[in-house]
């Protein structure tokens, strides 16, 4: 297995400069995960392989007879990001050894539906099998590509296509699955969660990830402006008011011992990030208010046992 | 009796499942995916324990479900490994998506089906319903006999699909349990003539850092259609690939292989059309036959895909009738997959009656007597004039 | 987008050489553009980085706007530290 360790890097300066996911691509303008995809893949100073699951990201990218990846980079189906990358990293690790392939680390991309939902055997199975990749999980809260449906990953109370807000049902009343305790459940040695709008925070994740020598999992939060109607612009804000709001925390889990990487002291009301999308609009009706109470509360909870892992020490 | 090639090899008794193991462990694959199904469970396990003893050099995945056994193994194939696995029946059904994936994404994985039947009801017993049910998803199909031809067409299969001018999944196949689990005779090569004659898979395009490309990318309404053409070109490409490979191989082996078995055909006025062991049976019944003064005789599929359309051609127009057996009842559909074939092969050059047997789902047995009854069957229906029906053999009506 | 090649001159399977897709400009999707005062840029690449579309230009601390592909989100406008970038709608 090829040595890697990744030390943090200091500042934007000490990244590649030639990008690795390149101009011409057809997500929309302010994508968030098109700054996933830009900024992972130019985290370490080898060309990654990239192993994309079906969504926003694989199909905005590559259009016969068009690709905007400059690393080699390969799609099958929907729900096998993880199981593909698996049969990938290990076939390289038997060819590279006998001089008929160059070893590379290999990243799987998937969204929140092809993860949480349809892709989460594959996962699993990789993530126990001990397979090294990284897995990154970039997070717009819905089937973003197939017009905005409700994933496992969409929040309580937002509106998305399949769980519209209506006279009766005020938008979609499940709790979103934690994905990264299932993660952390397979004993895997890295896993985290990070936001763009800290970029430094993410980059050096994706670096600490792919220094593992085993699987790793990053959940990075992702704006999507035409899913939840905001204005492009406004991308990195709400990547980082979702953080502020404590709603998103960011940790990582490190062999088994959870640390949180941002205590936001003085956090801000969760309105303060409901107002900002339209798909969350429906919850300042009066009728509604107290689903945002709902929302705060279920913040409040999950922060303070988010704490209490952290004080437990070793707990997967 | 041995040819002189046979002699040169080794005879090993082995079962269905254990030649297949064998053909792959000396077939140099760098990568298996395991997930058990019966009957094929024998497959992967003889090969873990390969490995386990430090037999064969390969990545062996045990998988947490076929469809991720498929996908695996495209993935491997994508790096540039020369990817096997093996599955059955449900198994096959649950990586259904991905094979006409690896298809298009060319990707010459091998996978060996063990034709069990399809749920539901649940049953792990012999029929043909799941391997040919995939027929038309774009792989090169192969039906083994016995356990000789598992062996055979293991190391064969890699050869055809590698070919550059082919670059095409291949599958074949073997009779749950009656091939499985049965031990036979089997002459075995020698590995390095095995190794010499596959050698190491060399990708026309794979994941490379030096020479990044693209695979699986949206196509859209203006070039789709391309790309499924170039498949079809492959596919015809394999109908000749196959037949050379069949020449190297009788070089090797002493053992003739073709697209179409013929036996005690050249003469007859009925024909038995059948698959996988049945053929043997059916030889069986063609013998008795004969002693009784009906001149029939056997053709056994060995090449379902691409069809061998030529072949059928010419051992169909000398006979009056032909009575195909199918291990696969296609609900619905005027015939089943194998009359369908034979028929658009044949029309509208011969005007050959065929007749329609539909026998043995979910493992039901078949024997030389109920297939001599149909030989005579096909005969009088095609001398009456009769239009083809399906009938069922040893169901209970 | 449509093209004509014949299914023999297209790659087997559709497998895509890197970066053919700088040949699609997608600067014709913008109705504002960023402008760069270069007197109050820091060089601190948080445009560069945070670009969705790689159209910021980088040549060591130097940026510069990449106007055949920028698709004037704002991004970079929002998030300059400095205030250098202003969004100037585009003339019909």
């Amino acid at each position: 297995m090829t040595k890697r360790d990744y030390k943090p890097l200091a500042k934007l300066a000490d990244l590649p400069e030639e990008n690795r996911l390149v101009s011409g691509h057809r997500m929309c303008a302010g994508c968030g995960p098109a700054i996933i995809g830009r900024l992972a893949t130019l985290a370490v100073p080898d060309k990654p392989i990239v192993i994309n699951a079906t969504g926003c990201l694989e199909v905005g990218t590559t259009f016969y007879p068009y690709t905007s990846w400059a690393v080699p980079w390969a799609h099958v189906t929907f729900e096998n990001a993880a199981a593909v990358a698996s049969g990938v990293v290990e076939a390289l690790d038997k060819l590279s050894k006998e001089g008929r392939a160059k070893d590379a680390p290999v990243i799987a991309f998937g969204g929140d539906g092809g993860t949480f939902d349809i892709g989460l055997q594959a996962l699993s199975g990789a993530l126990e099998r001990g397979h090294r990749f990284l897995y990154i999980c970039y997070d717009n809260e819905a089937y973003a590509n197939t017009g905005v449906q409700r994933s496992g990953a969409t929040p309580f109370g937002a509106a998305t296509t399949t769980s519209p807000a209506g006279k009766v049902i005020p938008g979609k009343q499940e709790w979103k699955k934690d994905l990264v305790g299932i993660v952390a459940a397979h004993h895997i040695p890295y896993a985290a969660t990070s936001s763009i709008a800290y970029y430094r925070d993410f980059i050096n994740k994706v670096r600490k990830a792919l220094s593992q020598d085993g699987p790793s999992f990053i959940h990075v939060f992702a704006p999507c402006t035409f899913g939840w109607r905001f204005d492009t612009s406004q991308t990195i804000q709400l990547a980082k008011l979702i953080v502020d709001t404590r709603i998103f925390p960011v940790f990582e889990i490190e062999n088994g011992t959870l640390k949180i990487n941002f205590k936001v002291p003085n956090p801000k009301p969760v309105e303060e990030y409901l107002k900002t999308q339209r798909r969350f609009a429906h919850l300042f009706k009066p009728e509604n208010k107290h689903l945002i109470e709902l929302i705060q509360k279920n913040t409040n909870e999950n922060w303070e046992r988010l704490l209490r892992m952290e004080a437990a020490g070793k707990i997967f | 009796m041995a040819t002189v090639q046979e002699a040169r090899q080794k005879m090993m008794e082995l079962t269905g499942d254990q030649a297949i193991a064998y053909g792959a462990k000396q077939a140099g694959i760098d990568f298996i995916a395991a997930y058990p199904i019966t009957p094929q469970t024998i497959i992967v396990e003889k090969l873990s324990e390969y490995l386990a003893d430090g037999v064969i050099d390969a990545k062996y995945i045990n998988v947490e479900s076929e469809h991720s056994a498929m996908s695996v193994v495209i993935g491997a194939s994508l790096a540039g490994a020369r990817g096997f696995t093996a599955t059955s029946s449900q198994g096959l059904m649950l990586m259904f998506e991905e094979l006409a994936v690896a298809s298009g994404m060319r990707q010459p994985v091998v996978m060996a089906v063990a034709m069990r039947a399809l749920s539901a009801p649940i049953n792990i017993h012999c029929d043909h319903s799941d391997f040919l049910s995939t027929r038309d998803q774009g792989w090169v199909m192969m039906m083994a006999e016995n356990a000789q031809e598992a062996y055979d067409q293991t190391i064969m299969a890699f050869k055809i699909g590698e070919d550059p001018s082919v670059q095409l999944p291949v599958m074949y196949s073997i009779d749950a349990f009656i091939i499985t689990h049965n031990m036979e005779n089997v002459y075995t090569l020698p590995d390095e003539t095995v190794s010499g004659y596959l050698g190491v898979r060399k990708p026309i395009h794979r994941l490379d850092p030096d020479n990044p490309m693209t695979f699986g990318p949206l196509a859209l309404y203006d070039s789709y259609f391309e790309f499924r053409r170039q498949q079809h070109d492959a596919m015809m490409n394999a109908y000749r690939v196959t037949k050379d490979v069949f020449v190297d191989y009788e070089r090797m082996s002493g053992r003739k292989y073709s697209p179409l078995k013929n036996y005690m055909t050249d003469d007859a006025d009925v024909l038995v059309f059948a698959a996988a062991s049945t053929v043997g049976t059916a030889r069986q019944a063609v013998r008795k036959l004969r002693e009784e003064g009906v001149k029939a005789g056997v053709s056994g599929l060995t090449m379902l895909r691409p069809f061998p359309v030529p072949e059928v051609i010419e051992t169909f127009s000398k006979v009056k009738a032909v009575a195909v057996l199918e291990r696969m009842a296609s609900l619905g559909s005027p015939a089943g997959p194998h009359y369908m074939d034979l028929a658009s092969a044949v029309y509208p050059q011969l005007d050959v009656r065929m007749y329609d047997f539909v026998y043995g789902l979910g493992g039901r047995d078949i024997d030389s007597q109920m297939i001599a009854r149909c030989a005579k069957t096909a005969l009088s229906d095609a001398e009456h004039k009769r239009p083809n029906e399906v009938r069922f053999l040893g169901v209970r009506e | 987008m449509s093209f004509n090649k014949r299914y023999k001159e297209m790659e087997m399977g559709a497998v895509i050489p890197a970066c053919t897709g700088l040949e699609f400009k997608t600067g014709d999707w913008r109705t504002q553009r960023p402008v760069i005062d270069y007197k109050k840029c820091v060089e601190c690449l948080i445009c560069w980085a945070l670009c969705p579309d790689s159209a910021i230009v980088r040549k060591g601390t130097k940026v510069e706007v990449n106007y055949d592909y920028c698709k004037g989100c704002g991004i970079c406008s929002v998030e300059c530290p400095a205030k250098a970038i202003a969004m100037k709608r585009e003339e019909v």
